[in-house]
């Protein structure tokens, strides 16, 4: 047996795993819910834990401090995707008051093998990110929204996700403790 | 590496979502999931590999080269009787290293290794081999997989 060992690329393999495996989740929400609103909110809902996770590992692994003002965390989230799904995100239109900006993606690796037929132009396909950033965001006492305005898959130039500033929450501390 | 936690993660959540929604507690559908993504990803690994030249080679395949890529270590072990049945032991099975190790969360363990079972039976189903993919949990992290091959 001296089958010449074959050089996968690690990374591209690992990224190609992740899309796959997310788009055959998304292709069973699909099977299992009739309405596509439905997909649309558990895909952000898994979006959502997962940045509740991912914003502690963030933390760890680059020490940052905390961010005093929106550009700040834009900058940040920019990081993150770089960190996390190797792409970089492109940050822009922000409104007058510093509160709302877009992340403007070239490319976006879950989307990459994936058309979506005619009947699905409702489904939010990359609804994850939304989540994730909503969810990361929370941790960090930081309410956010965060919309698609474009979408690559719908036959846009680039995607381009919204995030806006609502509040920051309060530490609450739990009943019966000073 | 970065995008592994990204996948740990997805891997959790897609666990939590098959479960839920399942109210009979299927990991029917978890295994499908991998199931799709083993077919697909095993069509893009192996475009380059020259073909295998029998079961061996193709079960050597998935346990050195595709193994490594996505569980990110060496099976400790494979073993086969020659007759279609292979088992592959993995000391500390990815999905199962961020368990309490042991044997008291050991009723948990089959929800982590549905996705696997499903991974490695697509991903043999697309090399031409049709098999059945079991997994056994003796003591976490430690995970055994039974790859049997339905010959007819």
């Amino acid at each position: 047996m001296s089958r010449q060992a074959t050089r996968l690329d690690a990374k591209k393999v690992n990224s190609e795993f992740l899309t796959l495996t997310y788009g055959a989740l998304v292709t069973q929400m699909l099977r299992d819910f009739e309405n596509v609103e439905d997909v649309n909110k558990q895909l952000e809902r898994i979006g959502y834990n997962m940045g509740m996770r991912l914003i502690e590992d963030f933390l760890a692994r680059t020490s940052a401090p905390r961010c005093l003002e929106m550009r700040e965390t834009a900058d940040r989230i920019q990081q993150a995707f770089r960190i996390y799904l190797n792409i970089q995100p492109t940050i822009s239109n922000w409104s007058a008051a510093s509160d709302e900006f877009s992340l403007i993606f070239d490319s976006n690796p879950l989307t990459e093998f994936v058309e979506l037929p005619a009947d699905l132009t409702n489904l939010r396909y990359s609804a994850i990110l939304s989540g994730c950033i909503r969810g990361a965001l929370e941790m960090v006492q930081l309410e956010v929204q965060c919309w698609f305005v474009q979408d690559q898959l719908k036959g846009d130039n680039v995607t381009e996700l919204r995030v806006k500033f609502v509040r920051r929450l309060e530490e609450v501390i739990p009943a019966g403790e000073d | 590496m970065s995008e592994e936690i990204v996948f740990d993660c997805l891997h959790a959540e897609i666990v939590n979502y098959c479960l839920d929604n399942n109210k009979k507690h299927d990991l029917g559908i978890l295994e499908y999931i991998g199931f799709t993504t083993g077919y697909r990803l095993i069509e893009r690994l192996t475009r380059e590999v020259p073909r295998f030249k029998d079961e061996l080679e193709t079960m050597k395949f998935i346990c050195t080269d595709f193994w490594t890529l996505i569980y990110k270590k060496q099976v400790d072990n494979l073993r086969t009787n020659n007759n279609g049945m292979y088992v592959v032991q993995d000391k500390a099975f990815r999905f199962l290293t961020r368990i309490s190790p042991g044997t008291q969360q050991l009723e948990h363990a089959p929800k982590f290794v549905a996705f696997t079972c499903g991974l490695v039976r697509g991903a043999l189903s697309n090399l031409g081999i049709n098999s059945t993919v079991t997994a056994e949990v003796q003591s976490i992290p430690a995970c055994k997989f039974h790859i049997e091959v339905n010959r007819n």
